[in-house]
Protein backbone atom coordinates (compact mmCIF):
# COMPACT_ATOMS: atom_id res chain seq x y z
CA UNK A 1 0.00 0.00 0.00
CA UNK A 2 0.98 3.50 -1.12
CA UNK A 3 1.90 6.40 1.67
CA UNK A 4 -0.90 9.23 0.95
CA UNK A 5 -0.58 11.10 3.94
CA UNK A 6 1.62 13.18 2.19
CA UNK A 7 -1.50 14.54 0.89
CA UNK A 8 -2.37 18.22 2.90
CA UNK A 9 -6.17 19.41 3.11
CA UNK A 10 -7.36 16.34 3.96
CA UNK A 11 -10.67 18.81 5.21
CA UNK A 12 -11.25 19.75 1.62
CA UNK A 13 -11.20 16.47 0.55
CA UNK A 14 -13.48 15.41 3.10
CA UNK A 15 -15.67 18.29 1.76
CA UNK A 16 -15.63 17.73 -1.77
CA UNK A 17 -16.46 14.12 -1.44
CA UNK A 18 -19.07 14.51 0.53
CA UNK A 19 -20.87 17.35 -1.82
CA UNK A 20 -20.34 14.86 -4.72
CA UNK A 21 -21.91 11.98 -2.73
CA UNK A 22 -25.03 14.60 -2.07
CA UNK A 23 -25.12 14.99 -5.98
CA UNK A 24 -25.53 11.89 -6.98
CA UNK A 25 -27.88 10.83 -3.81
CA UNK A 26 -29.66 13.19 -4.68
CA UNK A 27 -31.84 12.40 -6.77
CA UNK A 28 -32.54 9.22 -5.85
CA UNK A 29 -33.45 10.95 -2.03
CA UNK A 30 -36.28 13.19 -3.73
CA UNK A 31 -37.99 10.72 -5.85
CA UNK A 32 -38.29 8.68 -2.81
CA UNK A 33 -39.25 11.52 -0.58
CA UNK A 34 -41.82 12.51 -3.51
CA UNK A 35 -42.95 8.62 -3.48
CA UNK A 36 -44.48 9.06 0.02
CA UNK A 37 -45.88 12.99 -0.83
CA UNK A 38 -49.44 13.17 -1.95
CA UNK A 39 -50.38 14.50 -5.28
CA UNK A 40 -51.65 17.48 -4.63
CA UNK A 41 -48.90 18.44 -1.53
CA UNK A 42 -46.29 18.04 -4.44
CA UNK A 43 -48.14 20.36 -6.89
CA UNK A 44 -48.50 22.87 -4.27
CA UNK A 45 -45.03 23.46 -3.69
CA UNK A 46 -41.80 21.81 -5.55
CA UNK A 47 -40.35 18.20 -6.05
CA UNK A 48 -38.25 18.86 -3.35
CA UNK A 49 -39.77 18.41 -0.40
CA UNK A 50 -40.08 17.03 2.96
CA UNK A 51 -43.83 14.64 3.15
CA UNK A 52 -46.05 16.63 5.38
CA UNK A 53 -48.40 13.33 5.26
CA UNK A 54 -46.88 9.68 4.73
CA UNK A 55 -48.93 8.51 1.50
CA UNK A 56 -48.22 5.17 1.36
CA UNK A 57 -50.91 4.64 -1.09
CA UNK A 58 -49.09 5.86 -3.70
CA UNK A 59 -46.72 2.57 -3.55
CA UNK A 60 -50.28 0.94 -4.07
CA UNK A 61 -51.35 2.73 -6.79
CA UNK A 62 -48.43 2.38 -8.68
CA UNK A 63 -48.50 -0.93 -8.42
CA UNK A 64 -52.33 -1.81 -9.39
CA UNK A 65 -54.55 0.98 -9.73
CA UNK A 66 -52.87 3.76 -11.76
CA UNK A 67 -53.55 4.56 -15.06
CA UNK A 68 -50.53 3.58 -18.19
CA UNK A 69 -52.26 4.72 -21.27
CA UNK A 70 -55.52 3.71 -21.20
CA UNK A 71 -55.46 0.96 -19.09
CA UNK A 72 -55.79 1.18 -15.24
CA UNK A 73 -53.83 -1.54 -13.74
CA UNK A 74 -50.84 -0.24 -12.20
CA UNK A 75 -47.39 -0.84 -13.37
CA UNK A 76 -48.14 -4.74 -11.90
CA UNK A 77 -48.55 -6.57 -15.95
CA UNK A 78 -45.33 -4.69 -17.20
CA UNK A 79 -43.10 -5.68 -14.05
CA UNK A 80 -44.31 -9.20 -15.22
CA UNK A 81 -44.03 -8.47 -18.71
CA UNK A 82 -40.16 -7.33 -17.89
CA UNK A 83 -39.61 -10.20 -15.68
CA UNK A 84 -41.02 -12.87 -18.07
CA UNK A 85 -38.75 -11.53 -20.45
CA UNK A 86 -35.43 -10.82 -18.19
CA UNK A 87 -35.04 -14.40 -16.30
CA UNK A 88 -35.90 -16.35 -19.11
CA UNK A 89 -33.42 -14.70 -21.57
CA UNK A 90 -30.62 -14.32 -18.92
CA UNK A 91 -30.57 -17.52 -18.19
CA UNK A 92 -30.57 -18.95 -21.91
CA UNK A 93 -28.18 -16.23 -23.37
CA UNK A 94 -25.64 -17.07 -20.13
CA UNK A 95 -25.93 -20.92 -20.56
CA UNK A 96 -25.67 -20.73 -24.44
CA UNK A 97 -22.55 -18.04 -23.97
CA UNK A 98 -20.76 -20.36 -21.03
CA UNK A 99 -21.46 -23.56 -23.93
CA UNK A 100 -19.93 -21.17 -26.82
CA UNK A 101 -17.27 -19.79 -24.38
CA UNK A 102 -15.69 -23.24 -23.22
CA UNK A 103 -15.91 -23.96 -27.29
CA UNK A 104 -14.03 -21.05 -28.47
CA UNK A 105 -11.47 -20.71 -25.99
CA UNK A 106 -10.56 -24.37 -24.58
CA UNK A 107 -11.98 -26.99 -27.38
CA UNK A 108 -10.56 -25.16 -30.18
CA UNK A 109 -12.23 -25.60 -33.62
CA UNK A 110 -11.53 -24.90 -36.84
CA UNK A 111 -12.70 -21.11 -37.92
CA UNK A 112 -13.10 -20.24 -33.77
CA UNK A 113 -11.38 -16.77 -34.13
CA UNK A 114 -13.45 -15.67 -36.98
CA UNK A 115 -16.59 -16.65 -35.16
CA UNK A 116 -15.85 -15.40 -32.02
CA UNK A 117 -14.32 -12.36 -33.35
CA UNK A 118 -17.79 -11.69 -35.56
CA UNK A 119 -19.57 -12.44 -32.35
CA UNK A 120 -18.33 -9.63 -30.21
CA UNK A 121 -18.82 -7.48 -33.12
CA UNK A 122 -22.20 -7.30 -31.74
CA UNK A 123 -20.76 -5.17 -28.57
CA UNK A 124 -20.53 -2.04 -30.47
CA UNK A 125 -23.40 -2.45 -33.83
CA UNK A 126 -25.74 -0.17 -33.03
CA UNK A 127 -29.22 -1.29 -32.05
CA UNK A 128 -30.53 1.01 -34.81
CA UNK A 129 -28.81 -0.94 -37.56
CA UNK A 130 -30.48 -4.22 -36.32
CA UNK A 131 -33.91 -2.75 -35.76
CA UNK A 132 -35.91 -3.56 -39.95
CA UNK A 133 -34.46 -6.88 -39.72
CA UNK A 134 -35.90 -7.23 -36.24
CA UNK A 135 -39.01 -6.18 -36.82
CA UNK A 136 -39.59 -8.34 -40.40
CA UNK A 137 -37.91 -11.28 -38.72
CA UNK A 138 -40.06 -11.42 -35.94
CA UNK A 139 -43.15 -10.58 -37.73
CA UNK A 140 -42.12 -13.80 -40.15
CA UNK A 141 -42.20 -16.21 -37.17
CA UNK A 142 -45.33 -15.02 -35.25
CA UNK A 143 -43.33 -13.17 -32.63
CA UNK A 144 -43.79 -9.85 -33.19
CA UNK A 145 -45.76 -8.05 -30.09
CA UNK A 146 -45.12 -11.11 -27.46
CA UNK A 147 -42.19 -11.48 -24.97
CA UNK A 148 -40.90 -14.41 -26.58
CA UNK A 149 -40.20 -12.40 -29.29
CA UNK A 150 -38.31 -9.80 -27.26
CA UNK A 151 -36.39 -13.32 -25.15
CA UNK A 152 -35.26 -14.47 -28.77
CA UNK A 153 -33.91 -11.17 -29.11
CA UNK A 154 -32.01 -10.64 -25.86
CA UNK A 155 -30.80 -13.97 -26.22
CA UNK A 156 -29.27 -14.19 -29.81
CA UNK A 157 -27.63 -10.40 -28.72
CA UNK A 158 -26.84 -11.17 -25.26
CA UNK A 159 -24.62 -13.73 -26.46
CA UNK A 160 -22.36 -10.80 -27.82
CA UNK A 161 -21.66 -10.19 -24.11
CA UNK A 162 -21.78 -13.63 -22.82
CA UNK A 163 -19.95 -15.01 -24.67
CA UNK A 164 -16.70 -12.80 -24.25
CA UNK A 165 -16.66 -12.92 -20.67
CA UNK A 166 -17.33 -16.84 -20.34
CA UNK A 167 -14.30 -17.18 -23.21
CA UNK A 168 -11.97 -14.40 -21.57
CA UNK A 169 -12.50 -16.51 -18.11
CA UNK A 170 -11.82 -20.10 -19.35
CA UNK A 171 -8.97 -18.24 -21.63
CA UNK A 172 -6.86 -18.61 -18.28
CA UNK A 173 -8.40 -22.38 -17.41
CA UNK A 174 -4.93 -24.56 -18.06
CA UNK A 175 -5.32 -26.40 -21.23
CA UNK A 176 -3.52 -29.53 -19.65
CA UNK A 177 -6.39 -29.94 -17.99
CA UNK A 178 -8.96 -30.21 -20.79
CA UNK A 179 -6.19 -32.54 -22.35
CA UNK A 180 -6.14 -34.89 -20.28
CA UNK A 181 -9.59 -35.24 -19.54
CA UNK A 182 -9.92 -36.20 -23.27
CA UNK A 183 -7.43 -38.52 -23.11
CA UNK A 184 -9.36 -40.24 -20.60
CA UNK A 185 -11.91 -40.53 -23.04
CA UNK A 186 -14.17 -37.47 -21.41
CA UNK A 187 -16.53 -35.53 -24.25
CA UNK A 188 -17.20 -32.35 -24.92
CA UNK A 189 -20.47 -32.46 -22.38
CA UNK A 190 -18.84 -34.34 -20.07
CA UNK A 191 -15.98 -32.02 -19.44
CA UNK A 192 -18.11 -28.83 -19.81
CA UNK A 193 -20.54 -30.26 -16.68
CA UNK A 194 -17.57 -32.31 -14.54
CA UNK A 195 -14.43 -29.53 -14.84
CA UNK A 196 -15.93 -26.15 -16.70
CA UNK A 197 -18.68 -25.70 -14.71
CA UNK A 198 -18.05 -26.22 -11.36
CA UNK A 199 -14.55 -23.58 -11.65
CA UNK A 200 -17.06 -20.91 -13.22
CA UNK A 201 -19.25 -19.59 -10.14
CA UNK A 202 -17.49 -16.43 -10.61
CA UNK A 203 -17.83 -15.44 -14.24
CA UNK A 204 -21.39 -17.04 -13.78
CA UNK A 205 -22.90 -14.54 -11.44
CA UNK A 206 -21.08 -11.59 -13.27
CA UNK A 207 -22.64 -12.56 -16.46
CA UNK A 208 -25.86 -13.32 -14.58
CA UNK A 209 -25.63 -9.76 -12.65
CA UNK A 210 -24.67 -8.09 -16.27
CA UNK A 211 -27.30 -9.77 -18.46
CA UNK A 212 -29.91 -9.45 -15.89
CA UNK A 213 -29.43 -5.46 -15.84
CA UNK A 214 -28.73 -4.88 -19.21
CA UNK A 215 -32.60 -6.97 -20.20
CA UNK A 216 -34.24 -5.01 -17.50
CA UNK A 217 -33.39 -1.66 -18.65
CA UNK A 218 -33.80 -1.88 -22.31
CA UNK A 219 -35.89 0.41 -24.02
CA UNK A 220 -35.42 0.61 -27.41
CA UNK A 221 -36.66 -2.67 -29.04
CA UNK A 222 -39.36 -3.23 -26.08
CA UNK A 223 -40.80 0.11 -27.11
CA UNK A 224 -40.66 -0.60 -30.73
CA UNK A 225 -41.20 -4.65 -31.17
CA UNK A 226 -44.20 -4.50 -28.27
CA UNK A 227 -47.21 -2.41 -28.01
CA UNK A 228 -50.02 -2.19 -25.12
CA UNK A 229 -50.45 -4.52 -22.24
CA UNK A 230 -47.51 -6.33 -23.67
CA UNK A 231 -44.54 -3.65 -23.03
CA UNK A 232 -41.96 -3.96 -20.79
CA UNK A 233 -41.52 -1.70 -17.82
CA UNK A 234 -39.48 0.67 -18.83
CA UNK A 235 -41.52 1.42 -22.31
CA UNK A 236 -44.89 1.72 -19.70
CA UNK A 237 -42.72 4.19 -17.42
CA UNK A 238 -42.44 6.40 -20.67
CA UNK A 239 -46.41 6.11 -21.45
CA UNK A 240 -46.91 6.39 -17.52
CA UNK A 241 -44.31 9.94 -17.25
CA UNK A 242 -46.06 11.32 -20.27
CA UNK A 243 -47.78 14.68 -19.59
CA UNK A 244 -51.15 14.48 -19.13
CA UNK A 245 -54.28 16.58 -18.97
CA UNK A 246 -55.78 16.53 -15.47
CA UNK A 247 -53.64 17.39 -12.39
CA UNK A 248 -50.33 15.82 -12.34
CA UNK A 249 -49.82 12.88 -9.94
CA UNK A 250 -46.23 13.32 -9.24
CA UNK A 251 -46.52 10.95 -6.03
CA UNK A 252 -47.98 8.18 -7.76
CA UNK A 253 -45.33 8.43 -10.41
CA UNK A 254 -42.68 8.40 -8.51
CA UNK A 255 -43.74 5.34 -6.86
CA UNK A 256 -43.88 3.72 -10.29
CA UNK A 257 -40.43 4.61 -11.02
CA UNK A 258 -39.31 3.84 -7.67
CA UNK A 259 -40.68 0.25 -8.04
CA UNK A 260 -39.66 0.20 -11.59
CA UNK A 261 -35.82 0.85 -10.57
CA UNK A 262 -35.92 -1.68 -7.66
CA UNK A 263 -34.71 -4.86 -9.22
CA UNK A 264 -31.47 -3.81 -10.72
CA UNK A 265 -30.74 -1.33 -7.73
CA UNK A 266 -31.32 -4.44 -5.17
CA UNK A 267 -28.92 -6.14 -7.82
CA UNK A 268 -26.82 -3.67 -6.97
CA UNK A 269 -27.07 -3.21 -3.72
CA UNK A 270 -25.82 -7.05 -2.94
CA UNK A 271 -23.88 -7.57 -5.79
CA UNK A 272 -22.29 -4.61 -6.62
CA UNK A 273 -18.87 -6.24 -6.84
CA UNK A 274 -19.80 -8.12 -9.43
CA UNK A 275 -21.64 -5.36 -11.03
CA UNK A 276 -18.50 -3.66 -11.16
CA UNK A 277 -16.59 -6.67 -12.64
CA UNK A 278 -19.12 -6.80 -15.59
CA UNK A 279 -18.97 -3.40 -15.96
CA UNK A 280 -14.90 -3.33 -16.62
CA UNK A 281 -14.85 -6.70 -18.23
CA UNK A 282 -17.44 -5.36 -20.45
CA UNK A 283 -15.42 -2.01 -21.21
CA UNK A 284 -11.84 -3.54 -21.65
CA UNK A 285 -12.92 -5.32 -24.54
CA UNK B 1 -12.36 -33.72 -11.92
CA UNK B 2 -11.84 -37.24 -10.07
CA UNK B 3 -14.81 -38.02 -11.45
CA UNK B 4 -14.00 -37.42 -15.22
CA UNK B 5 -10.69 -39.77 -14.95
CA UNK B 6 -12.74 -42.54 -13.44
CA UNK B 7 -15.32 -43.04 -15.87
CA UNK B 8 -12.14 -42.79 -18.37
CA UNK B 9 -11.09 -46.31 -17.33
CA UNK B 10 -14.32 -47.75 -18.83
CA UNK B 11 -12.20 -49.71 -21.76
CA UNK B 12 -12.01 -47.00 -24.71
CA UNK B 13 -15.12 -46.03 -25.65
CA UNK B 14 -16.43 -47.51 -29.42
CA UNK B 15 -16.48 -44.78 -31.68
CA UNK B 16 -20.14 -43.67 -31.99
CA UNK B 17 -17.99 -41.40 -34.23
CA UNK B 18 -19.30 -39.63 -37.32
CA UNK B 19 -21.52 -36.49 -37.01
CA UNK B 20 -24.23 -38.39 -35.24
CA UNK B 21 -22.82 -39.92 -32.56
CA UNK B 22 -21.03 -35.79 -31.96
CA UNK B 23 -24.78 -34.17 -33.04
CA UNK B 24 -25.72 -32.39 -29.53
CA UNK B 25 -22.08 -31.09 -29.31
CA UNK B 26 -22.02 -29.46 -32.64
CA UNK B 27 -25.67 -28.18 -32.19
CA UNK B 28 -24.74 -26.89 -28.92
CA UNK B 29 -21.35 -25.00 -30.22
CA UNK B 30 -22.49 -23.91 -33.79
CA UNK B 31 -25.90 -23.32 -33.52
CA UNK B 32 -25.58 -20.17 -30.87
CA UNK B 33 -22.72 -19.17 -32.33
CA UNK B 34 -23.47 -18.97 -35.75
CA UNK B 35 -27.29 -17.53 -35.35
CA UNK B 36 -25.25 -14.54 -33.39
CA UNK B 37 -22.54 -14.32 -36.03
CA UNK B 38 -24.94 -14.52 -38.45
CA UNK B 39 -27.86 -12.22 -37.35
CA UNK B 40 -25.18 -9.43 -36.93
CA UNK B 41 -23.45 -9.55 -40.46
CA UNK B 42 -27.02 -10.81 -42.67
CA UNK B 43 -29.05 -7.83 -40.42
CA UNK B 44 -26.40 -4.80 -41.59
CA UNK B 45 -25.89 -6.12 -45.08
CA UNK B 46 -29.50 -6.27 -45.09
CA UNK B 47 -29.88 -2.10 -43.32
CA UNK B 48 -27.32 -0.89 -45.85
CA UNK B 49 -29.13 -2.65 -48.92
CA UNK B 50 -32.61 -0.81 -47.94
CA UNK B 51 -30.93 2.45 -47.68
CA UNK B 52 -30.13 1.98 -51.21
CA UNK B 53 -33.51 1.35 -52.11
CA UNK B 54 -36.57 3.39 -52.62
CA UNK B 55 -38.04 1.52 -49.93
CA UNK B 56 -41.05 3.64 -47.58
CA UNK B 57 -43.78 2.11 -45.80
CA UNK B 58 -42.57 -1.41 -46.60
CA UNK B 59 -38.95 -2.76 -48.05
CA UNK B 60 -39.08 -2.73 -51.88
CA UNK B 61 -36.05 -3.45 -54.45
CA UNK B 62 -34.85 -1.06 -56.55
CA UNK B 63 -31.79 1.36 -56.38
CA UNK B 64 -31.87 4.91 -55.81
CA UNK B 65 -28.11 5.25 -54.90
CA UNK B 66 -27.56 7.62 -52.96
CA UNK B 67 -31.07 9.71 -52.87
CA UNK B 68 -31.67 8.49 -49.51
CA UNK B 69 -28.66 9.29 -47.72
CA UNK B 70 -28.70 13.07 -49.38
CA UNK B 71 -32.40 13.51 -48.18
CA UNK B 72 -31.41 12.56 -44.52
CA UNK B 73 -28.56 14.69 -44.67
CA UNK B 74 -30.05 17.71 -46.30
CA UNK B 75 -33.00 17.33 -43.88
CA UNK B 76 -33.32 19.74 -40.80
CA UNK B 77 -33.85 17.26 -38.32
CA UNK B 78 -30.27 15.49 -39.10
CA UNK B 79 -28.64 18.88 -39.17
CA UNK B 80 -29.98 19.61 -35.53
CA UNK B 81 -29.14 15.81 -34.49
CA UNK B 82 -25.70 15.92 -35.62
CA UNK B 83 -24.85 19.46 -34.59
CA UNK B 84 -26.54 18.44 -31.09
CA UNK B 85 -24.58 15.22 -31.19
CA UNK B 86 -21.03 16.92 -31.76
CA UNK B 87 -21.99 19.34 -28.94
CA UNK B 88 -23.81 16.16 -26.72
CA UNK B 89 -20.16 13.97 -27.33
CA UNK B 90 -17.72 16.54 -26.45
CA UNK B 91 -19.02 18.15 -23.52
CA UNK B 92 -20.18 14.84 -21.94
CA UNK B 93 -17.06 12.85 -22.46
CA UNK B 94 -14.61 16.15 -21.39
CA UNK B 95 -16.91 16.54 -18.32
CA UNK B 96 -17.02 13.05 -17.27
CA UNK B 97 -13.65 12.81 -17.16
CA UNK B 98 -12.74 15.13 -15.61
CA UNK B 99 -15.32 14.28 -12.80
CA UNK B 100 -14.38 10.71 -13.25
CA UNK B 101 -11.00 11.85 -12.56
CA UNK B 102 -11.50 13.78 -10.00
CA UNK B 103 -13.50 11.40 -8.25
CA UNK B 104 -10.98 8.71 -8.44
CA UNK B 105 -7.76 11.20 -7.21
CA UNK B 106 -10.15 11.98 -4.43
CA UNK B 107 -11.04 8.22 -3.57
CA UNK B 108 -6.97 7.25 -3.79
CA UNK B 109 -6.79 9.32 -0.54
CA UNK B 110 -7.12 6.69 1.83
CA UNK B 111 -10.30 8.56 2.99
CA UNK B 112 -12.41 6.67 5.50
CA UNK B 113 -15.38 5.18 3.92
CA UNK B 114 -14.26 5.02 0.42
CA UNK B 115 -16.64 1.66 -0.02
CA UNK B 116 -19.38 3.48 0.58
CA UNK B 117 -18.62 6.70 -1.36
CA UNK B 118 -17.69 4.72 -3.90
CA UNK B 119 -21.17 2.81 -4.17
CA UNK B 120 -22.91 5.95 -4.04
CA UNK B 121 -20.98 6.82 -7.14
CA UNK B 122 -21.73 4.25 -8.81
CA UNK B 123 -25.51 3.53 -7.97
CA UNK B 124 -26.62 5.47 -11.62
CA UNK B 125 -25.17 3.05 -13.66
CA UNK B 126 -27.49 -0.03 -12.49
CA UNK B 127 -30.41 2.60 -13.25
CA UNK B 128 -32.18 2.15 -16.45
CA UNK B 129 -32.16 5.71 -18.33
CA UNK B 130 -35.88 5.68 -19.01
CA UNK B 131 -35.39 6.55 -14.91
CA UNK B 132 -32.67 8.47 -14.97
CA UNK B 133 -34.01 10.91 -17.82
CA UNK B 134 -37.57 10.46 -15.99
CA UNK B 135 -36.04 11.87 -12.53
CA UNK B 136 -34.01 14.55 -14.51
CA UNK B 137 -37.12 15.13 -16.47
CA UNK B 138 -38.87 16.32 -13.28
CA UNK B 139 -35.69 18.25 -11.24
CA UNK B 140 -35.04 20.23 -14.18
CA UNK B 141 -38.73 21.13 -14.95
CA UNK B 142 -38.59 25.06 -14.27
CA UNK B 143 -42.53 24.54 -13.11
CA UNK B 144 -42.23 21.53 -10.30
CA UNK B 145 -38.18 21.19 -10.16
CA UNK B 146 -35.02 23.14 -8.43
CA UNK B 147 -36.08 26.51 -9.96
CA UNK B 148 -39.71 26.40 -8.15
CA UNK B 149 -37.74 25.44 -5.23
CA UNK B 150 -35.81 28.01 -5.00
CA UNK B 151 -38.55 30.05 -5.99
CA UNK B 152 -40.15 28.94 -2.60
CA UNK B 153 -37.28 29.55 -0.55
CA UNK B 154 -37.89 33.19 -1.17
CA UNK B 155 -35.09 33.54 -4.38
CA UNK B 156 -38.32 34.53 -7.30
CA UNK B 157 -35.77 35.50 -9.34
CA UNK B 158 -33.97 32.67 -9.74
CA UNK B 159 -33.80 31.10 -13.36
CA UNK B 160 -32.92 27.82 -14.30
CA UNK B 161 -35.38 26.76 -17.27
CA UNK B 162 -32.92 24.91 -19.33
CA UNK B 163 -34.93 21.77 -19.95
CA UNK B 164 -37.60 24.89 -21.94
CA UNK B 165 -34.67 26.80 -23.55
CA UNK B 166 -34.38 25.77 -26.99
CA UNK B 167 -30.29 26.64 -26.84
CA UNK B 168 -29.58 25.28 -23.35
CA UNK B 169 -31.77 21.96 -23.35
CA UNK B 170 -28.97 20.05 -24.79
CA UNK B 171 -27.10 20.94 -21.79
CA UNK B 172 -29.90 19.09 -19.68
CA UNK B 173 -28.90 16.07 -21.23
CA UNK B 174 -25.32 16.35 -20.29
CA UNK B 175 -26.15 16.64 -16.58
CA UNK B 176 -28.07 13.47 -17.05
CA UNK B 177 -25.75 11.60 -18.51
CA UNK B 178 -22.84 12.66 -16.33
CA UNK B 179 -24.75 12.16 -13.54
CA UNK B 180 -25.64 8.13 -14.86
CA UNK B 181 -21.91 7.29 -15.93
CA UNK B 182 -18.90 9.60 -14.56
CA UNK B 183 -18.99 6.79 -12.09
CA UNK B 184 -17.77 3.99 -14.89
CA UNK B 185 -15.25 6.60 -15.59
CA UNK B 186 -14.30 6.89 -11.97
CA UNK B 187 -14.22 3.05 -11.55
CA UNK B 188 -11.75 2.47 -14.03
CA UNK B 189 -9.70 5.25 -12.98
CA UNK B 190 -9.22 4.18 -9.36
CA UNK B 191 -8.40 0.89 -10.76
CA UNK B 192 -5.40 2.95 -13.05
CA UNK B 193 -4.24 4.72 -10.18
CA UNK B 194 -4.36 1.36 -7.44
CA UNK B 195 -2.12 -0.35 -9.91
CA UNK B 196 0.56 2.12 -10.16
CA UNK B 197 4.48 0.88 -8.97
CA UNK B 198 4.20 2.46 -5.21
CA UNK B 199 8.55 1.95 -5.82
CA UNK B 200 8.25 5.02 -8.75
CA UNK B 201 5.83 7.18 -6.08
CA UNK B 202 8.64 6.27 -3.21
CA UNK B 203 11.52 7.10 -5.78
CA UNK B 204 9.58 10.81 -6.84
CA UNK B 205 9.61 11.38 -2.97
CA UNK B 206 12.28 11.04 -2.28
CA UNK B 207 13.28 13.09 -5.24
CA UNK B 208 11.66 15.92 -3.24
CA UNK B 209 8.59 16.22 -5.56
CA UNK B 210 5.53 16.83 -4.02
CA UNK B 211 2.02 15.92 -4.17
CA UNK B 212 0.78 17.73 -6.90
CA UNK B 213 4.14 16.72 -9.14
CA UNK B 214 3.88 13.58 -8.65
CA UNK B 215 0.47 13.26 -9.93
CA UNK B 216 1.48 15.56 -12.79
CA UNK B 217 4.46 13.66 -13.91
CA UNK B 218 4.27 10.38 -12.59
CA UNK B 219 0.74 8.91 -12.11
CA UNK B 220 -1.14 10.35 -14.61
CA UNK B 221 0.54 9.55 -17.57
CA UNK B 222 -0.11 6.01 -16.46
CA UNK B 223 -3.42 6.66 -17.20
CA UNK B 224 -3.62 7.29 -20.91
CA UNK B 225 -4.72 4.02 -21.93
CA UNK B 226 -7.50 3.83 -19.15
CA UNK B 227 -8.35 7.29 -20.41
CA UNK B 228 -8.53 6.38 -24.10
CA UNK B 229 -11.00 3.11 -23.13
CA UNK B 230 -13.10 5.46 -21.22
CA UNK B 231 -13.30 8.16 -24.08
CA UNK B 232 -14.09 5.21 -26.20
CA UNK B 233 -16.98 3.50 -24.79
CA UNK B 234 -18.58 6.93 -23.77
CA UNK B 235 -18.33 7.95 -27.38
CA UNK B 236 -20.18 5.14 -28.01
CA UNK B 237 -22.93 5.43 -25.34
CA UNK B 238 -23.39 9.07 -26.60
CA UNK B 239 -23.56 8.40 -30.45
CA UNK B 240 -26.48 5.45 -29.67
CA UNK B 241 -27.97 7.93 -26.62
CA UNK B 242 -31.94 7.09 -27.41
CA UNK B 243 -33.58 6.17 -24.14
CA UNK B 244 -32.31 8.83 -21.93
CA UNK B 245 -33.66 11.84 -24.45
CA UNK B 246 -36.44 10.31 -25.24
CA UNK B 247 -37.49 10.04 -21.12
CA UNK B 248 -35.99 13.60 -21.10
CA UNK B 249 -36.89 15.79 -23.22
CA UNK B 250 -38.19 13.60 -26.57
CA UNK B 251 -35.84 15.57 -28.89
CA UNK B 252 -37.54 19.13 -27.56
CA UNK B 253 -38.33 21.67 -26.84
CA UNK B 254 -39.06 21.48 -30.69
CA UNK B 255 -36.56 19.35 -32.10
CA UNK B 256 -33.86 21.37 -30.58
CA UNK B 257 -32.84 18.00 -28.14
CA UNK B 258 -32.86 15.41 -31.31
CA UNK B 259 -29.99 13.04 -31.44
CA UNK B 260 -29.54 10.59 -34.73
CA UNK B 261 -31.01 7.86 -33.06
CA UNK B 262 -33.99 9.78 -32.01
CA UNK B 263 -34.10 10.36 -36.48
CA UNK B 264 -33.44 7.02 -37.23
CA UNK B 265 -36.36 5.67 -35.21
CA UNK B 266 -38.66 8.93 -36.24
CA UNK B 267 -37.67 8.20 -39.77
CA UNK B 268 -38.88 3.77 -39.43
CA UNK B 269 -41.18 3.94 -37.20
CA UNK B 270 -43.31 7.00 -37.09
CA UNK B 271 -42.46 8.50 -40.70
CA UNK B 272 -42.28 5.37 -42.41
CA UNK B 273 -39.18 6.16 -44.27
CA UNK B 274 -37.84 2.66 -44.22
CA UNK B 275 -35.06 3.56 -46.87
CA UNK B 276 -34.05 6.59 -45.42
CA UNK B 277 -34.19 5.60 -41.20
CA UNK B 278 -32.05 2.67 -43.00
CA UNK B 279 -29.98 5.19 -44.22
CA UNK B 280 -29.57 7.55 -41.01
CA UNK B 281 -28.94 4.08 -39.37
CA UNK B 282 -25.64 3.48 -41.70
CA UNK B 283 -24.62 7.05 -40.94
CA UNK B 284 -24.72 6.28 -37.28
CA UNK B 285 -22.83 3.43 -37.67
CA UNK B 286 -20.53 5.42 -39.46
CA UNK B 287 -20.20 8.11 -37.41
CA UNK B 288 -19.02 4.91 -34.42
CA UNK B 289 -16.69 3.99 -37.04
CA UNK B 290 -15.24 7.06 -37.50
CA UNK B 291 -14.49 6.94 -33.42
CA UNK B 292 -13.99 3.03 -33.43
CA UNK B 293 -11.10 2.25 -36.47
CA UNK B 294 -8.76 4.41 -34.42
CA UNK B 295 -9.38 2.55 -31.49
CA UNK B 296 -9.32 -0.59 -32.88
CA UNK B 297 -5.50 0.34 -34.91
CA UNK B 298 -4.48 2.17 -31.73
CA UNK B 299 -5.21 -1.20 -29.23
CA UNK B 300 -3.49 -3.27 -32.16
CA UNK B 301 0.16 -1.01 -32.33
CA UNK B 302 -0.33 -1.04 -28.59
CA UNK B 303 -0.74 -5.35 -28.42
CA UNK B 304 1.62 -5.86 -31.01
CA UNK B 305 4.51 -3.58 -28.83
CA UNK B 306 3.70 -5.61 -25.62
CA UNK B 307 4.36 -8.83 -27.52
CA UNK B 308 7.43 -7.50 -28.89
CA UNK B 309 8.77 -6.19 -25.56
Amino acid sequence: MRDRTFVPGRALIYLVVTLFAVAYLAPLVVVVLNSLRSNEEIAQGSMVGWPQHWAWGNYALAWSGFCVAETCAGIRPYMLNSALVTIPATIFSTLLGAVAGYAVSLWRFRGDNWIYGIVTLGLFLPQQMRLLPWTIVLRDIGLINTLWGLVLIHTIQGLSFTVLFCRNYYAAIPHELIRAARIDGAGFFRIFWRIILPLSSPILIVTVIWQFTHIWNEFLYGVTFTTGQQQPVTAALIALSAPVADIPKHGVQSAAVIIAALPTLLIYFFGGRYFVRGLTAGAVK
Amino acid sequence: MTDAASTATRPGRPAISGVVGRLPEVLMIWVPLLLSAAHLVSFSIWTIWISFTPSTLVPVTGWVGLRNYNAVLASRNWQIAFDNLLLFGVAFVLLSLITGLLLAILLDQRIRGENVLRSIFLYPLAVSFVVTGTVWSWLLNPGIGIEKLVHDLGWTSFKFDWLVDRDMAIWTIVIAAIWQSSGFAMALFLAGLRSVDSEIIKAAQIDGAGPIRIYRRVILPTLWPITITVVVVQLQFAISAFDLVRALTNGGPGIATQLPALVVYDLMFQRSQLGRGAAAAVLMLLILLAVLLPYAAWRYVQRRQAGHA
